[in-house]
């Protein structure tokens, strides 16, 4: 058998046995009264979080002669499909054809999203796991570059876009988004809890560091790989202003999805607002579907359990 | 001396073999760090050295020294205005968030994994619509008595006379706060509630054998120190995005809000950097922020280093 499937299956093995004879002592329980009050708590303060979310997809759902009633209601009493049937509508008129910028936008969030990963993963293991010439300034530089305001470096990174021929074309978006630090720098704080004895047991096995990244660490940091995963998604799904800066020419990008959106088109008029709020909830939805695909595949993660330090 | 300079000479030695061995760590982080030299790096640089210029983007930039931070200092008084705004609310809604985030995760870990995720959606829904949800708090915080809480108040009796909550100055910096908190709820409750999920059962039950009395307990000594990555995650975004305050208030009370009020350093450096197009003093201001948010870094850094203890 293979080195590294055999330290899996020992961790496994390890981790199912515990499992078999877990001791008696369990963790501390509540009592009757403080489940009582967290879920009530719980359910107030979800109730105040999705209201937002519940009054965008009511508004969405009205027709005209509702949406302007003072005060305005939650409940809808005639549901119609009305504004996401205009919203379609619109699409389908749009200068750039729907199918070409609904293959852009699927082209940019997924190519920009998986790659990210892929090269940030690659560069978050050597600086959380080992320490070589270099690799302190990097992780200090890394935390720093957080912190300074994108609206400052448009112009610099336009000009560097411009002479890699870039612009027009999806690579404008999809390239400086791979160099987001955000992710990088979640995926290398979930990566430092990995105990040193599994990646050195690896090491003195023979195992190469590509070898021990895509084997033994990406399947132990799933956990923050997804999250890291929903946060590029989002970020690339409702970058619209990058959209505006670096197409020059209507051949490139339209996110027609997101302009509506953003009010830019449909804003106008008090008979879009409908539209507005239906472009509103289809935008909000594709992430949350990514969302709620990828949070339930966290539990089926080869546990860390056994693995920390 | 001499000693000295053969131990400098002895440590280039060592620092050269150190790098050698490291070749395959060069390699994978090669990827990313070329990109995040190329549109990070460079175009922070270009910034800063901007704010020592007065470039304003049409014109060729001219060295001008430390004008652009002194004219900030001495003869901008919206910006003196801009820097007290942001502390205040970046010390309520920072912290804020904060706490609150890891509260809800921690009392999302307790359930059962499907309405986990679902909480755990439901709490991230507002800051994953984005500006869509801005519409919402402008219905609730309405100035005429058609808004929610003036109805609210006005058929409690509290008060007789709609109040301005968007326009008065004396409660446009409330309902900015409240607003901001209201979206706090971003990815570092994500990295909160995926990082509690791999804190090892184990850990726990060693703890109640050794004496850990009641959740509390558990929480501080075996739950916080085994998160210590995920909470320096977590206040590196809580003090990005609460110093970077201004966009909800550019959305609700408009731009620039009533007697600047809730004008903070972020909407000062939108103004010179997207609206004026004075580039080298929007850089100034930038960078000013930057500064702020390393000492805040540096502060909260400190203070973590004594949780569990």
């Amino acid at each position: 058998m293979d080195i590294i499937t055999k330290l899996r299956a020992n961790y496994l093995k390890k981790k199912k046995s515990k499992l078999d004879f877990a001791p008696s002592v369990k963790k501390s329980e509540r009592s009757f009264w403080g489940n009582v009050i967290l879920g009530l708590f719980l359910l107030a303060m979800g109730f105040a979080f999705f209201f937002p979310v519940i009054f965008m997809v009511s508004q969405s759902l009205k027709p005209m002669n509702e949406m302007f009633i003072f005060p305005p209601e939650i409940l809808v009493h005639n549901p119609t499909m009305d504004n996401y049937r205009d919203f379609v509508n619109i699409l389908a008129n749009t200068v750039v054809p729907v199918t070409r910028s609904l293959y852009n936008s699927l082209f940019v969030v997924v190519v920009g999203s998986v790659g990210h990963i892929i090269i940030a993963s690659l560069c978050a293991f050597p600086l959380a796991k080992f320490r070589f010439p270099g690799s302190k300034f990097f992780n200090q530089l890394i935390v720093y570059s957080l912190m300074f305001n994108g609206a400052v470096t448009m112009i610099p990174n336009f000009l560097t876009i411009a002479r890699l021929g870039f612009l027009d074309t999806q690579w404008a978006i999809i390239i400086p988004g791979f160099a987001s630090t955000l992710g990088l720098y979640l995926m290398k704080n979930f990566m430092e809890q990995i105990p040193d004895s599994l990646t050195e047991a690896a090491q003195i096995d023979g195992a190469g560091y590509f070898r021990i990244h895509f084997t033994i660490v990406m399947p132990v940091v799933k956990p923050a790989l997804v999250t890291a995963f929903i946060m590029v998604f989002q970020s690339f799904w409702t970058n619209t202003g990058a959209s505006f800066i670096y197409a020059e020419a209507e051949k490139g990008f339209a996110y027609v999805v997101g302009q509506l959106a953003s009010g830019n088109v449909a804003g106008v008029g008090a008979s879009y607002k409908g539209i507005a709020s239906a472009s509103s909830v289809i935008m909000f939805a594709v992430p949350l579907i990514v969302f709620l695909i990828m949070q339930n595949n966290v539990v089926s993660t080869m546990a860390t359990s056994g693995m920390k330090e | 001396m001499a000693a000295n300079k053969i131990s400098m000479k002895r440590r280039a030695q060592l620092t050269l073999r150190d790098m050698k061995r490291s070749v395959p760590l060069y390699i994978m982080i090669a990827p990313f760090m070329i990109l995040f030299f190329v549109f990070v790096v460079y175009p922070v640089l270009t910034a800063i050295w901007y704010s020592f210029t007065d470039f304003n983007v049409l014109e060729k930039a001219n060295f001008i020294g430390l004008n652009n931070y002194k004219k900030l200092f001495l003869d901008d008084s919206i910006f003196i205005t801009a820097i007290k705004n942001t502390l205040i609310i970046a010390v309520i809604v920072g912290p804020g968030g904060y706490i609150m985030s890891f509260l809800l995760a921690w009392m999302i870990n307790e359930l059962p994994h499907k309405l986990g995720v679902v909480l755990t959606v439901i709490f991230y829904a507002p800051s994953m619509a984005g500006s869509a949800v801005l519409s919402v708090f402008q219905q609730i915080f309405s100035n005429d008595s058609n808004g929610y809480l003036n109805a609210f108040l006005q058929n409690l009796g509290i008060i007789s006379e709609p109040i301005l909550w968007l326009s008065d100055s004396d409660y446009v910096m409330i309902v900015v706060v409240l607003a901001s908190l209201w979206t706090s709820m971003g990815v570092g409750f994500l990295s909160f509630v995926a990082g509690i999920k791999g804190v090892d059962d184990a850990q726990y039950e060693a703890g109640a054998i050794d004496g850990i009395k009641n959740r509390w307990q558990e929480l501080w000594f075996i739950t916080l120190p085994n998160m210590k990555p995920q909470l320096m995650f977590g206040a590196v975004m809580a003090i990005t995005s609460s110093l970077s305050v201004g966009s909800v208030g550019d959305g609700l009370v408009g731009f620039p809000s009533p007697n600047y009020a809730t004008h903070t350093i972020y909407n000062h450096l939108m103004d010179y950097g997207s609206i004026r197009m004075e580039m080298g003093y929007a850089s100034a201001i930038a960078f000013i922020l930057f500064l702020l948010m390393i000492a805040a870094n540096m502060l909260i850094q400190k203070l973590l280093r004594k949780v569990g203890t």
